[in-house]
């Protein structure tokens, strides 16, 4: 019993297009958590997270399709891979939980600020330690047979905290820009404040990325600056550049849609610049896609799961944000 | 401080108090979605206010659970690669794609549909909105199919190869998931969530009805239903469970001998007529139950149904397969003892019920109300049971607990226990303490459906006020 390659691929896929779903989607509410100190206690914060408070639960779950993919379908890369950002991933999910409760329990409570700190706090640091996540594994990790065999600070270092602090102001620029789109008045104008600030924030940072990953180590810089990765790679770039600046003229005009969209944009052009990356390791430099993923009768069994039911929860995920649609005032989803 | 401890200690101890605490809030939320779900159903067939009173009223507290079952469920999806990653590793291509179905099937729809229910209700019209509910509650039961599925693959696995590799693989997925103990564990478990609900229930309607009698009220409608629902749950769920435990004591006993044995206290085997150990205490090291008091033949008459059974002690057990038996011997007499107690409470119930006294009975109401956690306590002692009861084995027989954990360093798992200890309780104290406020309030008897006149009135509030008219808050 063995992986299928094609198969492996297919689900390489899949757990890309979840984390992809994931980021894009809780990438805003999380945002609204880490720009929540901005909004004026009252009703700009209660706006900010009514536009929110529908959804965000249903965004969360495709971190864990996403993290319980990578179990179920490259069952390896997950063994080794969560030993070696054990502590980045424990304060992602203590982070989680802090802002996760809070939705809840500001309601309830006398005192609001402590929860709203737990808000801002948790998203911060949930969002920080996603991105040391991302750069931990993108700067490799060492391993020994089947198991990670590196020490647990081994995924702290500058790029894995340029990598974090890129992702909060990458997540604090869909916020804005959600929050753009789905309010009026003083929370839309401080959002556009804040969309020009993380947007620069995030240019930069993805400027910084880019320029840092190929020297991490010699495959990614072949892939980024050599024949044939380079045809693959160069127009990423220069679509990064083209979608900057139409954000920039967007939010010039006061566009409402249009920068959240362009935003999201600029987020499946880093996705897939990651992907050229990282493609085909799911260790990067030690283990494939195919040397880790389940046997091909576990990833068939799946695939019929996903093919029945994946289109039925976009179908519903849909209809959920349809219902909730049109701009939100402080009263919306006490 | 824990130089001497080991991480795999810590490992294992990070698990059951993790899990522990995330299982008390779908033990709870699986039967509240279900009661949502029929006070929701109640409702639009009678348009009688009082069952939309209990609805709200209820909705409050399970928003609060379901966040806090959530969130610690995050945790458990990635400590089995933080902490178990040997286990991940070999297991993984058995267990993964059921957990990726339960992420697909039961997480997608549960939150999917969980905004619907909360605020959806003047946007959808009422039967859009029940559906939302009941597909909710229907999302929490395919949850705990699929996780009972593993948990019981994992006590007896079938259907399964081993690769060169090391790693298990499915052969037969009809076999992994239809494993043997799965229907019992999974109706077991599916009862106590019911009963833990019912529990909570009826001590919520049980409390107000006392206070009323303190303060010479007469108890509102919705006080009196939902005990009367309460107490008529645990009368029928109570005595299915003693059942339903009773079958999967005889599976366990003919998949899992040696769990049956620690369960039991039984360091020796019996040709014929074994005893039923009721107490004692007992001693790994010397194999021996000291202080025992026990009902001799009994053990063989209530697990084989014969007197002239012969039982399997620990002594057939190798030394090196054996688990500790302090934790399931204890923890299964919690459990069996407070089993008994819900049948108490529930034919009493019926009793006063028969007689036209349900809400007049003092003594029968103060025990409703002491016992509202006991579903809690009782959930976590049969789990205690059966996941100590595997030891020292993750998988049956097949892989050894000290062989499934993470390349871990000490320190590092110490202090994130730590961090878990002190966020958890003071996260899920803190939501534990808003529900038991909610609780302390009495159903709002002015609520009404839409359409009808709103007690608030969006418009009379002040421009600044935080909360508007709603449904969950």
């Amino acid at each position: 019993m063995a992986p299928d390659p094609f198969l492996t691929l297919v689900w390489a896929g899949i757990i890309g297009l979840a984390i992809f779903i994931y980021v894009i989607t809780d990438g805003f509410d999380l945002g609204i958590g880490i720009l929540f100190p901005v909004m004026a206690p009252g009703p700009e914060r209660e706006t900010a997270i009514a536009t929110i408070k529908p959804v965000w639960d249903a965004n969360q779950t495709w971190l864990v399709l996403g993290g319980g993919g990578v179990f179920a379908a490259f069952p390896l890369a997950y063994a080794i891979l969560m030993p070696a950002v054990y502590a980045p991933l424990i304060a992602m999910l203590l982070g989680l939980i802090f802002r996760g409760v809070a939705f809840k329990y500001r309601a309830r409570t006398s005192r609001i600020w402590l929860w709203d700190l737990a808000f801002f706090g948790g998203s911060t640091l949930a969002a920080f330690a996603q991105g040391v996540i991302l750069g931990a594994v993108l700067q490799g990790v060492k391993v020994a047979g089947r198991s990670y065999a590196g020490g647990w600070w081994d995924w702290l270092s500058p790029f894995s905290l340029l990598t974090g602090a890129s992702v909060v102001a990458a997540y604090a620029l869909l916020g804005a820009c959600w929050l753009i789109w789905r309010t009026e008045g003083a929370v839309q104008a401080k959002s556009f404040a804040m969309a020009w600030r993380a947007g620069a924030a995030s240019i930069v940072a993805i400027g910084a990325v880019s320029l840092a990953t190929p020297f991490l180590n010699h495959d990614y810089f072949m892939r980024w600056f050599e024949a044939p990765g380079l045809y693959f790679a160069a127009p990423v770039p220069i679509l990064v550049g083209i979608t900057a600046i139409a954000f920039i003229r967007a939010l010039k005009r006061r566009a409402e849609v249009a920068p959240f969209l362009l935003a999201e944009l600029l987020f499946l052009l880093t996705f897939i610049g990651l992907g050229i990356s990282i493609f085909p390791w799911a260790v990067p430099g030690q283990v494939t896609i195919w040397q880790a993923a389940t046997m091909a009768n576990a990833q068939g069994f799946m695939l019929v799961g996903v093919g029945l039911l994946l289109p039925v929860i976009l179908g519903y995920t849909a209809y959920g944000y349809w219902l909730f649609r049109g701009k939100v005032g402080p009263e919306h989803y006490g | 401080m824990f130089d001497d401890v080991s991480a795999l200690a810590l490992a294992r101890f990070q698990f059951a108090f993790t899990v522990s605490f995330h299982f008390i809030f779908p033990a709870f939320s699986i039967g509240l979605a279900s009661y949502l779900a029929v006070l929701e159903g109640l409702w639009l067939k009678t348009g009688r206010d009082v069952y939309l009173q209990l609805f709200r009223y209820w909705l409050k507290i399970f928003a609060i659970a379901f966040g806090m079952g959530v969130v610690s469920g995050i945790v458990m999806a990635y400590q089995f690669g933080s902490n178990w990653a040997a286990f991940s590793d070999k297991a993984g291509p058995v267990i993964g794609p059921l957990m990726a179905y339960e992420v697909l099937s039961a997480f997608f729809l549960e939150s999917g549909f969980l905004g619907v229910m909360l605020f959806g209700l003047d946007r959808v019209g009422k039967k859009l909105h029940f559906l939302a509910t009941c597909l909710v509650a229907i999302g929490t039961t395919i949850s705990a199919f699929w996780i009972i599925v593993v948990n019981s693959w994992m006590q007896t696995p079938r259907g399964y190869a081993i690769a060169p590799n090391g790693q298990f693989y499915a052969t037969d997925w009809l076999a992994v998931v239809f494993n043997p103990s799965m229907p019992y564990r999974l109706a077991h478990t599916l009862l106590g969530a019911y009963l833990t609900t019912a529990l909570v229930v009826g001590a919520v309607g049980a409390f107000h009805l006392l206070k009323d009698r303190k303060a010479s009220r007469s108890p509102q409608p919705a006080t009196k239903i939902m005990f009367a629902m309460a107490m008529g749950m645990v009368a029928i769920t109570a005595p299915l469970q003693v059942l339903a435990g009773h079958e999967h004591g005889v599976n366990t006993l003919q998949h899992q001998p040696a769990k049956i044995a620690a369960m039991e206290g039984h360091y020796e085997s019996h040709d014929r007529a074994a005893p039923l150990i009721l107490f004692g205490v007992p001693d790994d090291a010397n194999q021996v139950m000291h202080y025992k008091v026990e009902v001799p033949a009994l053990g063989s008459l209530v697990l084989q149904h014969d007197i002239e059974a012969a039982t399997t002690g620990l002594d057939k057990v190798p030394p090196q397969n054996r688990a500790k038996v302090a934790f399931p011997f204890y923890a299964f007499r919690v459990m069996v003892g407070l089993g008994l107690l819900m049948l108490v409470l529930g034919g009493w119930a019926v009793w006063n019920a028969a007689r036209g006294r349900l809400f007049d009975n003092v003594w029968q109401q103060r025990l409703a109300l002491a016992m509202g956690p006991a579903g809690f306590v009782a959930v976590l002692a049969g789990w205690i049971t059966t996941e100590t009861g595997r030891q020292p084995f993750t998988i049956f027989g097949l892989l050894r607990t000290a062989e499934s954990a993470s390349p871990l360093a000490a320190p590092a798992v110490a202090a994130s226990l730590i961090a878990f200890i002190i966020v958890y309780f003071f996260v899920f104290g803190v939501g534990t303490w808003f529900i038991i406020k909610l609780m302390g309030n009495e159903p709002n008897p002015h609520d009404k459906g839409p359409g009808k006149e709103q007690t608030v009135d969006v418009g009379s509030l002040p421009p600044d006020a935080p909360y508007g008219f709603q449904l969950a808050e």
